[in-house]
């Protein structure tokens, strides 16, 4: 079902105090993968806001959905999402990065609450996933599980082991997201080393492929409805973002994908996203 | 989530190879905990866990020979309450695969049980690119991990039931060759952690963990016969290693050797070095094992005895060590 103009002004209020946060967080701590961490905001709020049951009361939950961020560098834009549903206190992201706070950049399942696997090493979410999404046929439970990808992540060959053992196994319990935002540390994913044609790359491992804008709540809640719905592939949506969304100064520049903000240019950044 | 009471029996276990038994028994621990899942990567056959398969078509699931995903997928079958058993050979485990194993099962503690066989020089003829005489000095720095190198088919029967009877990743490391075996039954204690006392001795200690250890207690044998008194540590696990079986045979014997299918460095005999060094107490000791080199091709009989870790080699060692001075300590007696 399509959204509804009130439910899609929601969402849209909500990723822009996420972005919010994520910048006050940035603050605070010195420095985050703030480019990152907004490219892929819109997503997470869809699926924490609309798809995914869960219940922060009870963040173990055995029927919950799963959800992995395998780029793990998003942690800060994670944490913004938990703390804002009182997985924990929101307070406590103030200790970010800190010498022994239970937030470091990527974040940690058995220190931070709502976190269903430790990642940060890229390459492994997907591989998580399918294993995730087989337990539960295997014990013959309906939650779903969902995982975030990042484009530059892509270049990891356990990535494409894992495509080839969802596809190989069926499992449509699963629904994967690329946050193509075209940048990785070294530059635009296309110099560094070429993902193009993504989306025959995809289908080539027995995938179907759906491309969004991501940063489009429409599309997005029908990408995710088509990817429930489907039974027999795994489904992938490729959502075209932008790095540093929601900062106009950021958007697109490889030099934000890990920087601080002192306090005028998170002014600055917290105008932007206002506009 | 901890499975109490498991049982099995095996009939004629003194002719199957570690892998054979351990795939023997893994089926029959299956038949009584649903939670049990086996995966392998293209080895299924190779590694015996295709007995699981065989029998359980639907909790089996080859990952094709795509080892890192395979432990990645574990780690998330954990997440779902399973117990994943993985198995493929030690090399590709504990080296290919190092930081999915560390990352997505130490890390996460996740409850996968890691079968990984051909390991140590077991696999002698296939060459380097198929030894594992690393596995035990990577997989020792993992925290959460517990590191399990049996030494016949009774005992890894015993340490596949034992480790999934704990909430904990556990690595079992088994030869592919067939030994004979070292016990004569399945009728001893068998604790994790714990050393078995083979053999009583008063003049030197043998510790040993996997395919080496019968020689250890022919050696043992051999040598009681010209007068020297033995003892044989049997050191089955060598993480959490038994420190205090180490120290009790430091007090009574002074001298130790190490004896393990692998590098020297890192493995059985680091750990025990380990142990006596943060003792401040002195003692002669010596390792054998791979002295930082790369095997040979060659039958895995003919290895253990290039590498002086069979009963020749480790008697060869003893006559040596017993020569070997050892520094007066007046204290001795007063610290025990």
């Amino acid at each position: 079902m399509p959204l509804d103009a009130k439910e899609k002004k929601k969402l849209q209020e909500k990723a822009r105090q996420i972005r919010e946060d994520i910048v006050h967080i940035t603050e605070k701590c010195g420095g985050s993968h703030v480019g990152g961490a907004l490219s892929q905001t819109d997503i997470l709020v869809i699926l924490y806001h609309k798809f995914m049951k869960i219940d922060p009361k009870n963040p173990r939950w055995e029927d919950r959905d799963r959800f992995i961020l395998s780029k793990g560098h998003g942690g800060v834009g994670h944490a913004a999402v938990l703390g804002d549903l009182e997985y924990f206190d929101k307070e406590s992201l103030n200790d970010f990065n800190k010498t022994g706070s239970p937030f470091g950049m990527h974040l940690d399942m058995h220190k931070v609450q709502g976190v269903d696997a430790s990642t940060g090493s890229l390459g492994h979410g997907i591989g998580l996933g399918v294993g995730m999404a087989l337990g539960a046929r295997v014990i013959g439970k309906d939650w779903h599980t969902y995982v975030v990808l990042g484009d530059g992540e892509l270049n990891e060959g356990s990535v494409w082991e894992a495509a080839m053992s969802a596809a190989h196994y069926k499992v449509t319990n699963l629904t994967v997201f690329v946050d193509r935002n075209m940048l990785m540390i070294d530059g635009p994913t296309e110099e560094v080393m070429s993902l193009e044609p993504l989306d025959k790359k995809w289908e080539a491992f027995g995938w179907r492929v759906i491309a969004v804008d991501g940063h489009d709540f429409d599309q997005l809640n029908d990408a995710i409805e088509q990817s429930l719905a489907e039974t027999e592939k795994p489904v992938v949506i490729l959502a075209n973002t932008v790095k540093g969304k929601g900062i106009d100064w950021m958007e697109g520049k490889v030099e934000w994908h890990y920087a601080g903000l002192d306090s005028d240019m998170a002014k600055k950044a917290l105008d932007s996203i206002k506009k | 989530m901890t499975t109490m009471g498991l049982t099995w029996t095996v009939a004629d276990a003194d002719h199957m190879t570690q892998a054979e038994i351990y795939g023997e028994v893994l089926t029959q621990l299956a038949d009584q905990d649903e939670r049990i899942v086996g995966l392998s990567a293209d080895l299924a056959k190779s590694t015996k866990i295709g007995k699981l398969q065989e029998k359980y078509p639907n909790r089996f699931f080859n990952m094709g020979i795509a080892e890192n995903n395979m432990f990645a997928v574990a780690s998330g079958m954990a997440e779902a309450g399973l117990i994943p058993v993985v198995s493929t050979f030690a090399v590709f485990t504990a080296l290919r695969s190092a930081e999915f194993v560390r990352t997505d099962i130490c890390y996460q503690k996740r409850n996968v049980k890691i079968i990984a066989t051909h390991s140590g020089t077991s696999f002698g003829q296939a060459g380097t690119t198929h030894h594992c005489t690393e596995d035990l000095a990577v997989l020792r720095t993992f925290p959460h991990m517990i590191v399990m190198a049996p030494a016949d088919a009774y005992e890894t029967a015993k340490a596949v039931t034992a480790s999934l009877e704990i909430d904990s990743p556990v690595y079992i490391r088994i030869g592919r060759s067939f030994e004979p075996p070292l016990h004569k039954s399945l009728d001893f204690d068998f604790e994790i952690g714990k050393a078995i006392e083979l053999h009583e001795g008063t003049d030197v200690t043998v510790i040993s963990c996997g395919r080496p250890t019968v020689g250890a207690l022919e050696a043992a044998e051999i040598a009681k016969q010209n007068g020297i008194s033995v003892r044989v540590l049997d050191m089955h696990t060598v993480k959490p290693i038994d420190a205090d079986a180490i120290m009790k045979a430091v007090m009574d014997t002074r001298r130790i050797i190490t004896v393990e299918d692998h590098s020297v460095i890192g493995g059985l005999g680091s750990a025990v070095a380990e142990v006596i060094a943060a003792s401040g107490k002195a003692c002669a000791m010596r390792r054998i094992g791979l002295q930082d080199e790369f095997a040979i091709v060659g039958y895995p009989d003919d290895l253990l005895h290039v590498y002086k870790m069979d009963a020749d080699g480790i008697l060869e060692t003893m006559q040596e060590l017993l020569k070997a001075e050892i520094e007066e300590d007046d204290d001795w007696e007063d610290e025990d």
